[in-house]
């Protein structure tokens, strides 16, 4: 038991004290509001006292960092060894201006690189694809061969830096180029550090950039897995993830219980397909969760993950290795709670979710910038984002404690809360035949929806507000500058893609592209072919082109 | 104020100088911008409609209409949508009238079967409306027999019908469908209940959907033996079970859409070698014109008696036992001849 | 008679961003509309000919990848060619400011951006879109 019985009993006789005087207070001014709930309409309690979590285990629920199961965190040193990486999301136009904003965030402190891609590339389209008009550049950098990808990484040491890449259909892709750009530098595989997203469930479920069916997306995913597993191993292949579960408007539990069963789907799929054991693996996979704007729901999401895929590690999957059970997180604060209006507010949001990040124990953090509703961030918003993030670690003194907030009835209470209702969905998915067949019945699309709507409705009842949108709505004071991508980047990125079509040699495109394809059909390991066809210059859509060939294309199936 | 908005800019055969033939002209000559119009007045009930439609009528009978129904999720969009590919290879024109259920509380209504066809948007000879159910029963929109002959006259050759796919009273589709397709999944359990509830007696052709499932085995033996109950003459038509597989093996997959189209157009022909499909086509005249009956003669008889609330004092005396409806059903029926007679 | 307001809500372009399409949707049914819902990843030319297939009064077009500049003018300039430029076309999304004009030049009835209330959105449609 978690307390002694005297304690309790004293506890018990004081809340009764303070309840009465409660009834007391209230029938004679009445609350501001009924009900108090989170951002994901979680009801909270006026108080929480030890009776909320008489029944813990301080061994089994809570220990001491760097122990199972790693409520507390998986470093026992905590921040005091190093701070989590400041890793800003950033990309946009040419490969050229986003090398060189890469240098630049290098020089301002951060100690590592992520890349945003624009929509054609992300969606496996080289510019010069019909569909892709008037997309190049807009939302992060344009890819189409091994060219561009050599211009975004010169000058940075790809032995030292490591570069997460947000990245999903296309991802083998991608990574071949990363793999391929090392060894032209001449840095070995076994050194390149690195995250590639590749999480194509949650694509499915919640951000819909998606090429191929389910399935097919698994096998490419385990591909990845497999390979890096034997000749990338500081790489992390998969970074699976709620933030986007969250941004199409889950609840912070639908976000912890469809990021877990996604990664049991990718851990069962591996074992199966490429009867690799789970602990041969299990240590490089990664997480990357939101951090919205309630503070102690997120701070208990966080630490209730850990926790939980601990336990779904070592007693589900039977891992053996500590490191199988450690959930490594990237977090990144909320696009979703930020506002057009007023957008100086966005930085107090942000600074607010960045320090909720924190205290669940992230490893790694981006911060948004305030004009991103707007548009891409400028170089200013981009840096105060990053100050944001400096400022946090060095000077508040929020990382100098591991974990402060535990032991809090209501931080521990929350925290088996969210357990406890994620387990649910989670049994739920199994139920229904895994994650796969869920996403076939539309469930965990359906849920996000209802929540989305839910919302939507309580800010337009005022039930949930929203300052400079709902409340407080006023004009904007100062207007911020807006970044814009010119639209001859389109002609630009166009003009260089043929050139290079016309310099390659043909005639190895068209092989490597074969073999890529008969190793598809074959059911082999992309990998290897696809570098090979990186390397000859194919284009992110020749290659896409033989997997939505082979594989088939997946269309939005529109559920509601 | 609302009425008059609703009112405002459409595009009248009378305001604009055009007048029913000339209209009807434009739908048989293919404009779709017309035909789409038309379809959208006759489920608004526009009283003109009806009007473009006399000349439509002359121009119909063509086209083989295909029915597609069964419960939801058993991928009745997909089915239509590979259908729709299988007869553009043969050149067909083709249409899709797809309905979807009205929310009972809003009136209102998500229409998402298109999202499964819309890789057809851009062909020209492939035209696809959506339809609510209005509060329609039956699986249908009131509005599809009229679509259907606006389509036909377009010239489509063929016309697929989905029907909602909410419940098993999904009959109404063979007033209107010369071919009905049954789409069924194996693992949902209540299968064959709703086909001994009914559809059986629909069904021209089954089809199992997701035929890689476990389960189809079963559900194959299972449609086949009810089959064999069936008292079967000689020379007539044995609804022929069709397994398509996991859309992701392509070649067997696009294998089975090909022999499901055959098998459709089999059926077409065996409909015409027998002469069933005048006997069908009869059966849907006297359909419609007791539809017309009813919303020509009926309908506004109701009007009239609501407006009057002529309509309310019949409920009330009911209720009050002072009278009964048979009597004052006569009433309204002798006055209503009385007019007639004296509008002579 | 019973007229009843038709929208196609849909997303041109390339980003998968679907949550306000997606609830704007349900909100339409919510009010009595019937809503043809195409899904991501449209090319102009698919929503302009089935919204004429579909004979809506107004196309809302959702888009959060900064390519509104192109694609929603693309739309209304397709329907036009069409024939079908009475329906209106309305636009949403992370549209900055500064690129209203240009639309409403273009022919794009109005904007509504993150944090317009639906029932704001559901009045302007029901004050402004006649049914043809």
């Amino acid at each position: 038991m978690y307390f002694t019985k005297d304690l309790l009993k004293q506890s018990k006789a004081l809340t009764k004290k303070w309840e009465d005087q409660v009834k007391r207070l209230t029938q004679k001014n009445a609350d501001q509001k009924e009900r108090w709930s989170t951002v994901s309409d979680l009801e909270i309690k006026r108080l929480y006292t030890p009776e909320d979590i008489e029944h813990m285990d301080f061994e089994r629920d809570i220990s001491v960092p760097g122990e199972f199961p790693f409520l507390r965190g998986n470093q026992p040193t905590g921040y005091r060894g190093r701070y989590w990486t400041f890793r800003m999301f950033s990309g946009m136009g040419t490969a050229k201006e986003t090398n060189k904003r890469w240098h630049l965030l290098l020089k301002e402190g951060q100690t590592g690189l992520s890349t945003a891609f624009d929509f054609p590339t992300l969606m496996g389209y080289d510019t010069d694809s019909p569909i892709a008009r008037g997309e190049c550049g807009k939302c992060g950098v344009a890819i189409d061969t091994l060219e561009d990808f050599l211009q975004l990484v010169d000058g940075i040491p790809l032995d030292q830096i490591t570069t997460s890449m947000t990245i999903n259909p296309p991802a083998t892709v991608l990574w071949a180029m990363y793999c391929a750009a090392a060894e032209l530098k001449g840095v070995p595989l076994k050194k390149i550090g690195g995250t590639i997203q590749n999480d194509m469930l949650k694509e499915f479920i919640a951000q819909k950039t998606f090429m191929c069916p389910p399935e097919p997306s698994v096998k490419l995913i385990c591909d990845t897995i497999e390979f890096g597993t034997k000749f990338v191993p500081r790489w992390n292949t998969v970074s699976i993830s709620g933030y986007h579960i969250r941004e199409a408007g889950s609840t912070a539990v639908q976000e912890l219980a469809f990021t877990l069963r996604d990664g049991i789907e990718y851990v069962e799929s591996t074992m199966k397909q490429k009867k690799l054991d789970v602990d041969d693996f299990a240590p490089r996979l990664s997480f990357f969760f939101n951090s919205h704007i309630d503070f102690f729901e997120e701070i208990c999401k966080m630490r209730a993950a850990r926790r939980m895929w601990a336990r779904i590690m070592r007693d589900r999957f039977k891992a053996k290795n500590p490191r199988s059970w450690w959930m490594r997180f990237h977090t990144q604060t909320a696009g979703c709670s930020l506002t057009a209006q007023q957008p100086y507010n966005n930085v107090v949001r942000t600074a607010v979710e960045a320090l909720a990040a924190v205290l669940g124990g992230t490893q790694s953090l981006h911060t948004n910038s305030l004009d991103e509703v707007l548009c891409l961030p400028s170089e200013h918003a981009v840096e105060i984002a990053l100050r944001t993030q400096q400022i946090i670690a060095e000077e508040t003194g929020a990382a100098n404690t591991i974990d402060p907030l535990a032991g809090s009835y209501f931080i521990e209470s929350l925290t088996n809360t969210m357990e406890e209702k994620a387990w649910e969905y989670i049994e739920k998915i199994d139920d229904m035949g895994g994650m796969v067949s869920a996403i076939e019945k539309g469930f965990p699309q359906m849920e996000i929806a209802d929540a989305a709507y839910n919302y939507q409705r309580q800010i337009d009842k005022g039930e949930k507000v929203m300052i400079g949108i709902n409340k407080y709505v006023g004009d904007d004071k100062a207007p911020i500058p807006l970044v814009e991508i010119d639209e001859k980047v389109e002609e630009e990125q166009t003009k260089s893609l043929q050139a290079v079509k016309r310099k390659r040699n043909g005639k190895l495109v068209v092989e490597s592209l074969n073999s890529l394809k008969k190793a598809c059909r074959e059911g082999e390991n992309v990998m290897p072919y696809c570098i090979e066809a990186v390397k000859n210059l194919a284009t992110v859509q020749e290659i896409c082109d033989v997997y939505r060939e082979v594989y088939g294309e997946y269309h939005d199936p529109g559920l509601f | 104020m609302m009425e008059n908005r609703n009112q405002s800019a459409r595009e009248r055969p009378e305001k604009e100088g055009l007048d029913h033939v000339e209209l009807a002209r434009k739908i048989r000559d293919g404009n779709i911008r017309a035909a789409s119009r038309l379809i959208r007045d006759l489920e608004d009930n526009v009283p003109q409609a009806k009007g473009t439609l006399k000349h439509i009528y002359p121009h119909t009978g063509k086209a083989h209409v295909i029915g597609i129904t069964g419960s939801p999720g058993a991928g009745k969009s997909t089915i239509t949508d590979e259908l729709v590919s299988a007869f553009r290879e043969k050149e067909n024109k083709v249409a899709v009238l797809a309905v979807d259920p009205s929310s009972p509380f809003s009136g209102g209504a998500i229409l998402g079967d298109r999202i499964r066809m819309q890789r057809h948007a851009g062909d020209p000879d492939v035209f696809i409306r959506s339809l609510a159910t209005r509060g329609a029963l039956g699986g249908l929109s009131g509005a599809v027999g009229s679509s259907v002959h606006i389509l036909d006259a377009m010239g489509k050759d063929k016309i697929l019908i989905e029907t909602v796919g909410v419940g098993q009273q999904e009959v109404d589709v063979i007033n209107h469908a010369h071919t009905v397709i049954v789409v069924l999944v194996p693992g949902m359990g209540d299968d064959i209940q709703a086909i001994k509830a009914g559809i059986m007696e629909v069904a021209d052709i089954f089809v199992i959907n997701k035929s890689h499932r476990e389960g189809t085995r079963r559900l194959q033996k299972e449609l086949l033996s009810l089959l064999d109950l069936k008292e079967n003459r000689s020379g007539e038509w044995t609804p022929p079970v069709i397994l398509v597989d996991d859309v992701l093996n392509k070649e067997t997959f696009n294998g089975n859409i090909a022999t499901l189209c055959q098998t459709i157009d089999a059926h077409h022909q065996h409909l015409i070698s027998t002469r069933l499909l005048e006997k069908k086509l009869e059966k849907k005249a006297i359909v419609e014109i007791h539809e017309v009956l009813k919303s020509s003669i009926l309908g506004p008889i109701i009007k009239e008696l609501q407006a009057s609330g002529e309509f309310d004092n019949m409920v009330s005396k009911v209720m009050k036992r002072q009278s009964d409806p048979y009597t004052l059903v006569e009433d309204v029926r002798s006055a209503f001849i009385r007019s007639q007679k004296g509008g002579e | 008679m019973e007229r009843k307001i038709r929208i196609m809500v849909a997303k041109p372009g390339l980003d998968g961003h679907d949550r306000g399409a997606r609830i704007l949707a349900r909100c339409f049914r919510d009010a009595g509309f019937e809503v043809i819902y195409t899904g991501c990843h449209q090319t102009p030319e698919q929503i302009a000919s089935a919204a004429i297939q579909e004979d809506v009064d107004l196309v809302g077009l959702s888009c959060l990848s900064g390519a509104h500049k192109y694609l929603f003018p693309k739309v209304v300039e397709l329907l036009k060619e069409q024939g079908a430029q009475d329906i209106a076309v309305i636009g949403g999304g992370i549209i900055p400011e500064q690129d209203f004009e240009q639309l409403y030049k273009a022919g794009v009835k109005e904007i509504f951006t993150p944090g317009k209330s639906l029932e704001s959105i559901v009045e302007w449609i029901r004050n402004n879109i006649a049914v043809h």
